[in-house]
């Protein structure tokens, strides 16, 4: 037990789950090894990959957002809806949504904070609001037709294998090295870290904790807002009832990553690696032709397992 | 305005701090069922007001119909989700898991009732089985592996839509004319005493567990493991199987709900069913007066809680508001509650008012 520091032991194991899920796939599976199922883990989780990624930080600092989900179905309805509706160019509409997605993540961290709220209470508020402002928008889904969206959808970078990566995982990716830098090589990251640790010891060591909390939601509605554009880019649509529940995933994608739920503890890499377990999950199925339920089952006992393994190994 | 009315009340009821409001802070919280009740009437005035027809009831076939019995009906699901969810809430916790487990109690029925002959008999055992299992499954990690409620629900709140889903294999499952049920049917339909069943069993489920908690030392137990577990322990309590009882009891009355919803659209629909219902429920804990935090519950409060959350829904659609688009005055309400539950926001509104006064 020595040999191996006790905070990196979640890690470790969600490495080793991925390792022996994706071989025993490829064992059992004939072309599961392949570039063009990679280039799937990512594209067909791109979205959930961006908002797991604030859904990290949110965790890190202690706090929960469940509010994910409905933004996104949000920002995909919206901005369908403003550019073939409303003939506006893609570029400011995605800004409009950002400025949303950004100012209603700040609103709600602000609430949070200085009226000390629980983020579990007022952020689902924020659920409730954000799916009813989305069938508000338009109750049924849009097609996008746009130049814009033709040219973005040509992108493909060549991974090997005669596989590609569209502009979906790109920027996941691009976010995802963002991320590992801002979390573990800045001072805003390292007070995330400190406030999910101890809030009050954070105080007392004078950290800009009201800040940084609302600096936390603020990016993740900014994140939630991306992934919902993310999502208009992959399906070339908006819908408003797009990513229902989608940040149980999140969550779950988190927790499997080996991030403590009470704060403090883990690491934006684990996130990465549990969304692939996520995903090879339900590539397994598909390749199985397996019923997706059994999918569901099975990322409810890998929460179950890690959740459990996380209490052994923090008892103390 | 019928939301401020609300939380504006349990706000005062709540603060403490003041020794010269002592007083008056005691009637209140000896009487939090007021502030529920007058926002209710509100609502309800405001109806008879703007819209007559909400109060007309009729008579057909010796039963009665109208926007109030179907406010009733409608709500019951609610008002027997709430009823679990102030025992989980009292004691400090919060059970997410209840929609889905409504999900897994309708599709288990529907596969019984449309797959076997044994009808009732086999349905009833077999939700009693899935509520004591799902209900023991939160439960123990609450209370014996002390995770925090809200992540411990998380995990049957993901998976129990797909073990929901793997029972019905993933279609919505029809319990049509040849596997229809008397019984069954009568759950989510039948009338008794002119009035849906569903008012008789929300009705009996809340004076029977009403009368179990406060007849017996029971109710004291959870309230007291909600305030001060550690301090429960102490004195004898045996706090974990309060804690796994409530949960099971929460299971439960997400089963009978379960049942209520598919005897309703005679059917299980794994994708809809329960969908959002744990909010609704813990919503209507939150404004009938007991606090998240654990400690003091009121079921009566929650009882009238999920009716005028079923009221504010149906007079919505009243007005032509989409049901889509509902969750948007609810979510205002619910941030308004927590709002006015909060100590530091009725500081900054005071302190507001003080100013006017002087100016």
């Amino acid at each position: 037990m020595k040999l191996i520091p006790k905070k990196w032991i979640p890690l470790l194991t969600t490495a080793a789950v991925f390792v022996f899920l994706f071989s025993a796939a490829s064992m059992r599976f004939e072309g599961f090894a392949s570039m063009y199922v990679v280039a799937d883990l990512f594209s067909e989780n791109a979205f959930l990959g961006i908002t797991a990624i604030g859904m990290t930080l949110v965790i890190l600092s202690g706090g929960i957002d469940l509010s994910v989900g409905s933004v996104i179905g949000f920002t995909s309805i919206l901005v369908a809806t403003l550019i073939t509706d409303h003939q506006m160019s893609p570029v400011f509409v995605w800004s409009i949504a950002l400025a949303l997605g950004t100012v209603f993540g700040a609103l709600m961290g602000a609430l949070i904070h200085v009226y000390r709220l629980p983020a579990f209470l007022v952020t689902l508020g924020g659920l409730f609001l954000a799916r009813g402002m989305a069938f508000y928008v338009k109750p049924e889904a849009v097609q996008i037709d746009h130049p814009v969206y033709d040219r973005l959808g040509d992108i493909a970078i060549p991974i090997g294998g005669g596989a590609e990566l569209g502009i979906a995982p790109l920027i996941f990716l691009v976010l995802f090295m963002i991320a590992l830098v801002v979390a573990h090589y800045t001072r805003f990251g390292r007070n995330v870290y400190a406030i999910g640790g101890d809030e009050e010891s954070a105080v007392l060591m004078c950290l800009p904790v009201g800040r940084t909390k609302v600096c936390v939601y603020t990016i993740n509605g900014f994140l939630s807002a991306l992934a919902g554009i993310t999502m208009t880019l992959y399906m070339d649509s908006g819908n408003p009832i797009n990513a229902t529940a989608l940040e149980l995933d999140a969550i779950a994608v988190v927790v499997i990553g080996g991030t403590l739920l009470t704060g403090g503890v883990g690491y934006i890499a684990g996130t990465m690696l549990g969304l692939l377990i996520y995903a090879t999950i339900y590539q397994i199925t598909f390749f199985a032709s397996l019923r997706s339920s059994i999918a569901t089952i099975a990322i409810g006992v890998l929460l179950l397992g890690f959740i459990v393994l996380q209490k052994m190994i923090h008892r103390d | 305005m019928t939301d401020h009315s609300v939380p504006s009340t349990t706000a005062e009821a709540i603060q403490p701090s003041e020794a010269s409001n002592r007083i008056s802070v005691i009637r209140l919280m000896g009487s939090r069922l007021v502030w529920p009740l007058v926002s209710l009437a509100v609502v309800l005035v405001f109806n008879a007001i703007f819209i007559p027809s909400f109060f007309a009831v009729e008579v057909r076939d010796g039963a009665f119909y109208g926007s109030l019995i179907d406010v009733l009906n409608r709500g019951s699901i609610g008002i027997i989700l709430a009823m679990g969810m102030t025992l989980v809430i009292a004691t400090g916790g919060v059970d997410l898991s209840v929609g889905s487990v409504m999900a897994i109690s309708g599709a288990v029925a529907a596969l019984i009732l449309t797959e076997t002959q044994l009808g009732m008999w086999a349905v009833l055992p077999c939700a009693l089985l899935v509520a004591v299992l799902a209900g023991a499954m939160n439960g123990v990690l609450v209370a014996y592996l002390k995770i925090q409620p809200i992540i411990a629900t998380l995990i049957l709140m993901v998976s129990g839509r797909g073990i929901a889903k793997f029972i019905t294999g993933e279609k919505i499952i029809t319990i049509g004319d040849d596997s229809y049920n008397y019984f069954f049917d009568f759950i989510g339909k039948g009338h008794l005493f002119g009035l849906p069943f569903t008012v008789t069993i929300f009705l009996s489920l809340f004076v029977v567990t009403g009368l179990f908690v406060r007849m017996t030392s029971l109710g004291l137990f959870i309230e007291s493991v909600g305030a001060n577990e550690t301090a429960s322990r102490a004195s004898g309590i045996a706090d974990k199987w309060i804690k796994i009882a409530v949960y099971i009891f929460a299971a439960f009355c997400a089963v009978i709900a379960g049942l209520i919803d598919s005897s309703n659209i005679n059917a299980a629909d794994t994708m809809n069913a329960g969908v959002f219902t744990e909010l609704d429920a813990i919503f209507a804990v939150v404004v009938g007066g007991t606090a998240l935090t654990g400690g003091r519950f009121s079921l009566t409060g929650s009882l009238i809680g999920a009716v005028l959350l079923q009221t504010l829904m149906t007079t919505l659609y009243t007005y032509g508001v989409p049901s889509d688009v509902a969750p948007v005055p609810k979510a205002i309400v619910i941030v308004a509650v927590c709002l006015l539950q909060s100590q530091v926001f009725r500081t900054h509104v005071r302190r507001l008012f003080g100013k006017g006064a002087k100016r």
